[in-house]
């Protein structure tokens, strides 16, 4: 039964997602008794019988009413209860300041995850990057530029319930943190041409002394080509 | 009067219809025979899309696995019956592209505004009927050269049905060039048929009403359809346009959407959904116009709230203008232009509303019969409640980027597109069936395909929002690629075969339909025992509609009256003399 839900949140904003998720379960799902049920109990206790004749009504202006306001209310309601959570999460400007950059590129089908190295600035020397892997330090913010080389993807992290497409010629902004340590997925969720369906990557959240390790291992190699840097490297066969 | 003139040299068409067999049935400018030709037309199509659905199950259901008859498929398509990826996305691009423009749209307003808007209103035929029979042969070549896709190099288009740039600009991209151009041209071919109904069916409704037939006494199927012509004739135009620069992108290398050129593959989006929001309620607003005649028929009741339900109408057309940008959520789109069509969109919910509890108000204390047609038009409340009310969770922006892509929405547009406007069109073929060919449908059979549509229809798209809440995305060949969707897999197998009941409970539908065009029961004029104008007119109807032009002294929905003892009063006869009630 498990599996008939969210995966279990990773991320710093995703259980204010669920809640907000099954607020509007319980919201739909209240008009949805009531509809449905309603609708059960017309059907059987106005059902045809012989001798008898529905009754001529028109209308109810007060029924009107009522029905028309409380919906309203309950979609501002909705409305402006989404929008902070919202803006927290996808307004460029409200990223978190001490959030680490990452470049994220995405290309049929296949992510390229460019890393800041130890100064945690990109464009400096100890940048290093990977292919279809992302790695990251639990409770950490992170700041992701996206990118897109030839189609439209989607940045897909079910557990993170981060989704945001990488659009080619944008450059679009992401951010999350990882509150749970462990190996996760990452999806497109965007259409983008017959290997879409495999343009996946793994994702680590890591200790700090896990990632530590692990960055070491990424940065000690002088060469190039273990470090699997270069952009075109690794084009899966269409 | 000039109605009435037109209406008196009709009838002589009618009593002495010498026109040769290819005027009268195959190039025929009357809208019934249109009507016709639309539904053979879309029914096809419909079932077309149910094939490709099929396929796409299958794949789904039972990854890489070889179909049944694993010889008879293309090794392009599936060689040894094992569907290749890019079969997969041209399957889902072509049962979106089928359904949508070639089975939904023409079956509620090819059908249903043909030959339902001159009967109802008590016209003699359309305002323009040979823009009309264009409308209809137009259609033709579109889906000739949309079938075409599958038959060409590379294969039919796979860029989605939403056609998203710049896969769809660059040929190199998905490998269909041509199949992407023949999608482009058909579309372009279909938005000319589809202005040539809506001027149509506007300049019809507006013009051409019978004396005493007002505004406010049209039924309600009118006032959808009426409505509806207004969207599309706005609407689709945008889609033209679009397509053309799509269109020239892929073939004369403009950069329209091509980023590297300049381009905004962005602009595609927005294009396409200020055509595709309003389009989504081309393909609901004939329905609920249909459902609520088939409703307040059944119920014996008139409708509830009749005037709202005019206004409400209204509304969802005026706010699916506004809306477009929450397709558009996660697209890069900016985040504070969210906020704006959250809101919005978040308004559709109260006409919507509105019409959901007016059909309960309509059902409240009538006198319900359970004929084949009121038991869809009931589907079709019960059915379109879930679909508006997934819709919410969508329309929330922060619960939106979780599901946005994923099976969640892929369940939505199906209760709404299935469970609505299908049932609705089931309702409304079984209903006028009698009308348009002078043969009753079986009811007993309609009956068994109701009930397992009904059923197996749930048990195929209920757990689709399961599906979704796991983050199973759309459009994906192979789950078993990922790890988190393989404990989904017995559920995704669940669906598959639900789907496959779902298909093979049309059978009773196709047998009804074709075993009663030549064997069933001869129709009254009035089976229904409704009120509409259609019902004064022998079934099927002359060439002209009508012996002489009807007057109208009351609205459609004039059943059960106190002052009567028949529970139903035609739009043609007067109301009984005045006499003080008192409650």
């Amino acid at each position: 039964m498990q599996h008939w839900w969210f995966p279990t949140s990773a991320s710093s904003y995703g259980a204010e997602l669920d809640n907000l998720f099954v607020l509007i379960l319980y919201i739909t799902g209240a008009v949805f008794v009531i509809v449905e049920v309603g609708l059960l109990v017309f059907l059987v206790k106005y059902r045809k019988r012989e001798g008898r004749k529905a009754e001529y009504i028109e209308g109810n202006t007060t029924a009107e009413i009522v029905w028309t306001t409380i919906p309203a209310v309950v979609c501002v309601f909705l409305g402006l209860f989404s929008q902070p959570l919202w803006s927290r999460i996808k307004d460029p400007a409200r990223i978190p300041a001490d959030a680490i950059p990452l470049e994220v590129t995405a290309k049929q089908f296949e992510w390229h995850f460019g890393y800041p190295g130890p100064d945690g600035q990109q464009g400096t020397a100890d940048d290093y990057g990977k292919r279809n892997e992302l790695h990251v330090v639990v409770n950490q913010n992170y700041r992701v530029r996206l990118q897109a080389e030839d189609v439209i993807h989607s940045f897909f992290i079910p557990v993170f319930r981060l989704k945001q497409d990488a659009v080619p010629g944008m450059q679009i902004m992401a951010w999350f943190r990882p509150t749970r340590t462990g190996q996760f997925e990452l999806a497109c969720a965007e259409l983008c041409g017959l290997g879409h369906y495999r343009m996946r990557a793994r994702v680590f959240v890591h200790t700090p002394e896990e990632f530590a390790a692990w960055q070491a291992s990424q940065i000690a190699p002088t060469t190039p080509a273990a470090s699997d840097t270069t952009a075109s490297s690794g084009r899966t066969a269409r | 009067m000039t109605t009435a003139g037109v209406a008196a040299e009709h009838l002589e068409h009618a009593l002495h219809d010498d026109r040769p067999f290819i005027r009268k049935y195959v190039f025929s400018t009357d809208h019934k025979i249109i009507g016709i030709q639309f539904l053979f037309l879309s029914l096809f199509f419909l079932l077309v899309g149910g094939v490709l659905a099929m396929v796409i199950r299958w794949q789904l259901g039972f990854p890489g696995k070889a179909m049944p008859l694993p010889g008879a498929w293309p090794s392009t398509m599936a060689p040894d019956g094992v569907v290749l990826p890019e079969f997969y996305t041209a399957l889902v691009t072509m049962h979106g592209t089928f359904m949508v423009f070639f089975a939904i749209m023409p079956l509620l307003v090819g059908v249903f505004a043909n030959y339902l808007i001159p009967l109802k209103i008590g016209a003699p035929d359309m305002a323009f009927p040979r823009l009309n029979m264009w409308s209809f042969w137009l259609m033709i070549p579109a889906g000739a050269l949309m079938v075409a896709g599958f038959f060409v190099e590379g294969g039919a288009a796979s860029s989605g049905w939403t056609g998203y740039a710049p896969l769809s600009a660059n040929p190199e991209y998905t490998g269909a060039t041509y199949g992407q151009q023949l999608w482009c041209l058909s579309l372009i071919v279909f938005a000319l048929s589809s202005l040539l109904g809506s001027v149509n069916y506007i300049t019809t409704v507006v013009n051409l009403r019978a004396p005493g037939m007002t505004w406010f006494r049209l039924p309600l199927s009118i006032w959808a359809l009426f409505i509806t012509a207004i969207l599309a004739l706005l609407a689709v135009p945008i889609l033209a346009g679009a397509l053309i620069m799509l269109l020239f992108d892929v073939v004369l290398h403009t950069n329209f959407f091509l980023p590297a050129g300049g381009g905004q593959p962005l602009m595609w989006q927005h294009l396409f959904w200020f055509f595709g929001h309003p389009e989504v309620y081309i393909l609901i607003l004939p329905a609920m116009g249909i459902a609520s005649d088939l409703i307040a028929n059944g119920s014996r009741k008139p409708i509830f709230g009749y005037h709202s339900m005019v206004y409400a109408i209204c509304g969802i057309a005026f706010l699916g203008w506004v809306v477009w940008g929450h397709h558009m959520f996660q697209s890069g789109m900016n985040p504070r232009l969210g906020t704006t069509f959250m809101v919005s969109t978040m308004f559709i919910a109260v006409p919507s509303a509105i019409k959901v509890f007016n059909w309960m108000g309509t059902m409240w204390r009538g006198n319900i019969h359970f004929t084949t047609p009121m038991l869809n038009g009931i589907a079709f409340v019960a059915m379109f409640t879930i679909g508006g009310l997934s819709g919410i969770f969508m329309a929330a922006t922060p619960a939106d980027m979780y599901i946005h892509d994923t099976y969640y929405i892929v369940a939505h547009i199906h209760y709404v597109l299935f469970g609505g406007s299908l049932f609705a069109i089931f309702g409304g073929i079984y209903f006028w069936f009698p009308k348009m060919f002078g043969k009753m449908m079986s009811e007993r059979l309609g009956k068994i395909h109701f009930a397992l549509t009904f059923v197996a229809y749930n048990l195929t798209f209920f757990p689709m929002h399961i599906l979704g809440i796991g983050g199973h995305m759309r459009r994906i060949y192979d789950p078993s690629q990922y790890e988190f969707l393989r404990p989904l897999q017995p559920m995704n197998e669940f669906i598959s075969l639900s789907a496959f009941a779902l298909f093979i409970s049309q059978l009773p539908f196709i047998w009804n339909f074709f075993h009663s065009l030549f064997w069933g029961k001869k129709a009254d004029i009035n089976p229904w025992h409704d009120n509409g104008l259609e019902w004064t007119a022998p079934s099927p109807p002359p060439h002209g509609n009508f012996e002489t032009t009807p007057t109208v002294y009351h609205g459609p929905y004039e059943f059960s009256r106190p002052d009567m003892e028949q529970d139903y009063l035609p739009q043609n006869q007067p109301l009984p003399a005045p006499q003080p009630v008192a409650h």
